[in-house]
């Protein structure tokens, strides 16, 4: 063929030059830094949670074993050996129990402020106070429950660690699901409307489908991020040494806390613990990970 | 029930081409679906729509047609009270189907809509299957068993069963631009409404498509009145019985309105129109 057969030599009036010669040195020079800089932020981002994750699994693959996943935490910390069953379970019951409180509170409040309340001062208002909220460091609401639970009911419990978890959750499951219904399109809606669905069918049966996957994500992430909540949980929930399955009654302990405390004092043993219990309360977290990603890809597909 | 008194099921079929006489408020043998009295719709303060009067006659299409802006959607939407949601949007005068008044203070807006359906001018699918879109309104109405019957003589009446027949179960979101719109067709009628409106549903199609959608209407009225806003002259002139012409007026204020020039049988509408206005829009010497 001709055009291959005469390489690009010199161009001329009607046969523009389409090499990247053609750019000025300039141009050049600017797209070559961008790039350049791109790669360097990556790195820059990648660094950190690569040593993160090298030291922890170096240093937690040690210690893990069939027995550290199953018996409980010694009484004292320069004992060798013992495990983390305590508070792998109380970290899964609590973060459990929190998720079932913040996530269909959020989600219904979402429903509220994007189908129902809109600009109203009620909405607007929940926005601000979701926003405000959202900015509570854990520990302040940590003694918050403290104070309105804790004292309340007159002893460390489970329940009181997941009541504030949820409330750390709740703001950011409230308006990550907000966002998610707001992509929804309008057209959908008068779709709906026009087929002679009442509004809650509407949103029940058209609204909430098409951003499901959103606001699963949004939710698995948020409580992901709760399950590694520290402060609160030490400052409500106590301390444990063997399992507590009663989520309302006795201490209890989650792996946060435990990697907290045995981190902090001078024994290997205890360190290399706490090393095992942030290994495991990683593998845990990226678990809730995958499973978004998961659901979300689910519902991806379907919608396609 | 708000309005009861309307049997779906046993409409009398009715000839046609009415006889029908010659300008607004046209004398027919049967008594007028929907009658618009003195109709005003309002955004807010702002009077979008001013004092408009015609019928629509039953198993017919009645056409708006007119210059953009000039309130064609907005009428349209306030047949079936798709304009409810739209904050400050107000209806004044009277909106009569089948003689009641859809705004009086005990109509049911859920109600009207089931009876009277609307198709838009994009093609806006439900992200579901092909089969839950035709099926959506059966269930949300509770319509239970033989579901697939219908769905079948929906996507059949819309002309697209043998096109999707085999996918029933994909994505209705897969399918083309053409195709989409008449399932939203189909999806209107699996509920049978009486009435149909729809807010230029050609205009996102190829001549194509555009052709089956009004051969596809021709058909629909053997069981429903159509109510169609388009752009297309031409269109209207080949599928409307009756043509409604709409323009913008500015009143003394300064205030641009919407207002109804002229109203009757489509025929004459086009070779004979009776104001100037309409002369200057339909043979295009419109500003
Ligand atoms: N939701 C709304 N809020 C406020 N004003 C509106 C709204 N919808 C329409 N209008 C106004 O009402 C007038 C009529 O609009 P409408 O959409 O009915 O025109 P149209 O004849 O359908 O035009 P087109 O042919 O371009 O679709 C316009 O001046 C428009 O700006
Ligand atoms: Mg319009």
């Amino acid at each position: 063929m001709t055009v291959t057969a005469a390489p690009a030599t010199r161009p001329t009036a009607d046969r523009p030059d389409l090499t990247r010669a053609a750019l000025s040195g300039r141009r050049r020079f600017t797209n070559r830094l961008a790039t350049a800089a791109i790669w360097g932020a990556v790195l820059l981002a990648v660094v950190p949670l690569a040593l993160v994750t090298y030291t922890v699994v170096s240093k937690g693959a040690g210690v893990m074993s069939p027995s550290f996943l199953t018996e409980d935490i010694p009484n004292s910390y320069r004992r060798v050996g013992g495990g983390m069953a305590p508070a792998i379970i109380g970290t899964l019951l609590i973060t459990g129990a929190a998720a079932l409180m913040a996530i269909p509170l959020g989600v219904f409040g979402a429903i509220y402020l994007n189908e129902y309340g809109k600009q109203r001062p009620l909405a607007r208002l929940i926005r601000l106070m979701a926003d405000v909220m959202t900015g509570v460091p854990s520990i302040v609401m940590g003694l918050f429950i403290y104070i309105a639970w804790v004292r309340l009911v007159g002893q460390f419990t489970g329940f009181a660690g997941a009541l504030a978890l949820a409330c750390l959750m709740l703001p950011v499951v409230i308006r990550s699901s907000e966002e998610m219904l707001r992509l929804v399109p309008e057209e959908l809606r008068q779709a709906s409307m026009a087929l002679g669905a009442r509004k809650w069918k509407t949103t029940l049966t058209v609204v909430l489908p098409a951003a499901i996957s959103g606001i699963t994500s949004g939710s698995l992430l948020a409580v992901a991020r709760a399950a590694g909540e520290t402060a609160p949980i030490i400052i409500v929930t106590g301390i444990a040494f063997s399992p507590n399955w009663n989520l309302f009654d006795g201490s209890n302990t989650a792996l946060p806390a435990q990697i907290f405390r045995n981190a902090s004092t001078s024994f290997p043993a205890a360190q290399d613990r706490a090393w095992g219990a942030a290994l495991t309360l990683i593998v845990i977290v990226l678990g809730f990970t995958i499973i978004a990603r998961f659901i979300s890809s689910r519902f991806a597909i379907k919608e396609r | 029930m708000a309005s009861n008194d309307t049997d779906l099921t046993t409409r009398p079929s009715v000839a046609v081409h009415a006889p029908g006489s010659t300008a607004a408020g046209a004398e027919t043998t049967t008594a007028p679906v929907m009658q618009l009295r003195d109709v005003s719709v309002y955004y807010g303060s702002y009077e979008a729509v001013r004092g408009t009067s015609m019928p629509i006659q039953q198993n017919q299409v009645t056409a708006m047609i007119g210059p953009s802006g000039c309130g064609k959607s907005t009428v349209l939407r306030a047949l079936n009270r798709m304009n409810d949601p739209i904050p400050g949007a107000r209806v004044s005068g009277d909106v009569l189907y089948h003689g009641q008044d859809l705004y009086a203070r005990d109509v049911d807006p859920i109600q009207v809509r089931r009876r009277i359906g609307m198709v838009f001018q994009k093609p806006n699918p439900f992200p579901k299957s092909i089969y839950d879109n035709v099926a959506y309104g059966l269930r949300i109405n509770g319509i239970k068993g033989r579901l697939d019957d219908h769905v079948e003589a929906a996507l059949t009446q819309a002309a697209l069963w043998d096109e999707v027949k085999d996918k029933l179960r994909k994505s209705a979101l897969a399918l083309s631009g053409g195709q989409q719109q008449r399932l939203c067709i189909a999806r209107t009628i699996a509920v049978k409404p009486e009435v149909i409106l729809m807010d230029e549903p050609c205009s996102a199609l190829d001549p194509i498509a555009t052709a089956k959608i009004e051969d596809l209407m021709f058909e629909l009225t053997n069981d429903y009145t159509i109510v169609i806003v388009t752009h297309n002259m031409q269109q209207a002139a080949r599928v409307s019985h009756y043509t409604a012409f709409f323009t913008a007026e500015v009143d003394d204020k300064q205030v641009r309105h919407g207002r109804l020039v002229e109203f009757s049988q489509t025929g004459k509408l086009f070779t004979n129109p009776a104001d100037k206005r309409t002369e200057d829009y339909i043979t295009g010497r419109f500003g």
